[in-house]
């Protein structure tokens, strides 16, 4: 499904990634820890070619990515669904119209639009929520919402970067279960997290980088490298 | 296809609205373009016109008479005319006929000289010469007869006017070519201004897999808006000012030059069609511009 082979991506002096070869496969749940500046949210931009590789290359479902043209690069991102710590959902439209939104870009009929819409709110839970502005939903109920945008259109991998980030510990565990289901349902997710005790206790493959190198690749609890402080750091996007 | 047209349209009214301060400065500078450039069109074409019509009188040279001359005075120098070298036919023109060349000369904006009360066209003899290179000489000699009030032949008037619409036509272009990238750069300006204040859903259209295009699309119809608003604008204030200038000096110019000028219609429709189609390119152009930057993959 998605497959690093020896990827390196430097900016000018920093390391971004150095030399990554990681496999993924159809259906896994794949965290990607380690501390800030290891790379991690290179990956995740190198996935999405938000940025490009310095050498290597990056297969993600049928999407050779690393060689894919302009173009071709929206019809790609379809395929990828991505939800990010600070959420990015548009302030002046409710939650309904932000995943009514991620499908208008596709040109989905609007008859499509208003049965999916309302599925897949009651299906992250806040069936209850749909015409309430981000500026009025708490910051797990936010999170439903951009979950929802991200998965709407059925991608084959849903990115997440820092989901729980801005979250209090109860509520990281609920957006925890809401991406367990997704990944139940088919979805390969890949998931980039600092909280500790998430990781250790979900039983799920751990990818842990360092300085742009992987250095631990199991589901085994990893007590590497990882930053106590877990709710400051963003994931690196404009 | 309609519903993201639609999409487009509202948009583009919404972020316009929002952006007025910056959306009517650059409707004005379009406006203002557009406005020295139908100046000029106007200018332009009434050369031509005059031109066009002073041309029919390259081989003619034309002796205006002095009003009550007598008939035997004007056959005598007709006489004296027709004998020179060079000469190849020579006549008389009464004024009821001067008037009825002029109106078929001016073909569809003959009906102007229907509004005159008075025919204002002296009788005159025209001398056909046989190159133009006679003409001076000939209009020279036949100037020292006393009853002859005025000569006029056009071969120099013809040749200057050639060059002065050739000069005032590169001339158009050049300040044409200036103020279109001025005022793309200004259009581009103000539509940077909304595609930064909408940069945020930008990224997001481009994280959900929106394709270049359709993030272009409101920004373009907000360009092409901008554009079509300046281009009525200049449309209806060129119309205007072209008429008043046609009712009030129309006669006055036609008594100097001989020419009427181009009718109110005629550069009304072929202005505003340059104009829509000038302004909306400036408007489209410019939110390209502006945008090329965030859409870099
Ligand atoms: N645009 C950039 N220009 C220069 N260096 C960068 C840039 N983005 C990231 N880096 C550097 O690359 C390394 C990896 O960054 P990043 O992938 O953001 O780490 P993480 O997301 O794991 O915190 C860091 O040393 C960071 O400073
Ligand atoms: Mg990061």
């Amino acid at each position: 499904m998605i497959t690093f082979d020896h990827v390196t991506k430097m900016y000018s002096s920093n390391v971004g990634l150095d030399d990554v070869s990681v496999k993924i496969d159809k259906g896994e749940f794949v965290f990607l820890v380690g501390p800030s500046g290891a790379g991690k949210s290179t990956f995740i931009k190198l996935m999405l070619k938000d940025i490009d590789v310095d050498s290597g290359e990056i297969y993600v479902g049928d999407y050779h990515v690393n060689k894919l043209s302009n173009r071709l690069i929206p019809q790609y991102r379809r395929k990828v669904g991505t939800v990010f710590q600070d959420f990015k959902l548009l302030p002046k439209k409710t939650a309904y119209e932000n995943i009514a939104f991620a499908m208008e870009v596709l040109h989905k009929p609007a008859k499509q639009i208003r049965k999916q819409v309302p599925q897949i709110l009651s299906l992250v839970g806040i069936a209850d929520k749909a015409d309430k502005y981000p500026s009025e939903l708490a910051g797990g109920e936010q999170q439903r919402v951009a979950i929802a945008r991200a998965i709407v259109n059925n991608p084959h991998v849903l990115i997440a970067d820092e989901p729980t980030g801005n979250l209090d510990p109860a509520t990281a565990w609920g957006i925890m279960d809401l991406l367990n289901q997704i990944n139940l349902r088919g979805t390969t997710v890949l998931m980039v997290t600092h909280a500790k005790d998430i990781v250790n206790n979900m039983d799920k493959r751990i990818i842990a980088i360092d300085k742009g190198r992987v250095i631990h690749d199991s589901k085994e609890a990893y007590e590497g490298p990882m930053e106590e402080e877990d709710l400051v750091k963003g994931g690196g996007y404009e | 296809m309609m519903g993201s047209l639609f999409y487009n349209i509202k948009q583009a009214f919404v972020q316009l609205f929002r952006n007025r301060g910056m959306s009517a400065a650059s409707i004005f500078s379009i406006l203002a373009m557009l406005l020295i450039l139908g100046l000029v069109f106007i200018i332009i074409v009434n050369i031509n016109l005059f031109g066009e019509i002073a041309k029919q009188d390259y081989d003619q040279v034309e002796v205006f008479i002095e009003e009550g001359s007598s008939m035997s005075d004007i056959n005598d120098v007709m006489d004296k005319i027709r004998r020179r070298d060079g000469v190849v036919d020579v006549r008389y023109r009464t004024e009821d006929e001067a008037l009825e060349i002029m109106k078929d000369r001016w073909g569809e904006n003959g009906y102007m000289l229907d509004s005159l009360e008075e025919n204002p066209f002296p009788a005159s003899i025209v001398i056909t010469v046989d190159s133009l290179d006679n003409a001076a000489e000939i209009a020279g000699y036949a100037g020292t007869f006393p009853i002859i009030e005025d000569v006029k032949y056009y071969q120099e008037t013809v040749e200057k006017l050639t060059k002065i619409t050739d000069f005032l036509q590169t001339a158009c272009l050049i300040v044409m070519a200036f103020l279109v990238i001025i005022s793309v750069i200004v259009v581009s300006n103000t539509i940077k201004l909304t595609v930064m204040a909408r940069a945020d859903e930008i990224h997001i259209m481009r994280y959900v897999g929106a394709n270049n295009w359709f993030i272009r699309g409101p920004f373009l119809v907000e360009g092409i808006l901008i554009g079509l608003i300046a281009s009525i604008l200049a449309s209806l204030a060129v119309t205007f000012v072209y008429k008043e200038i046609v009712d009030i000096i129309g006669d006055q110019v036609f008594a100097i030059v001989s020419s009427p000028l181009i009718s109110v219609r005629y550069m009304a429709t072929n202005l505003s069609i340059i104009f829509l189609a000038l302004g909306c390119s400036i408007g489209a152009w410019g939110s390209i511009v502006s945008m090329r930057r965030f859409l870099k993959a």
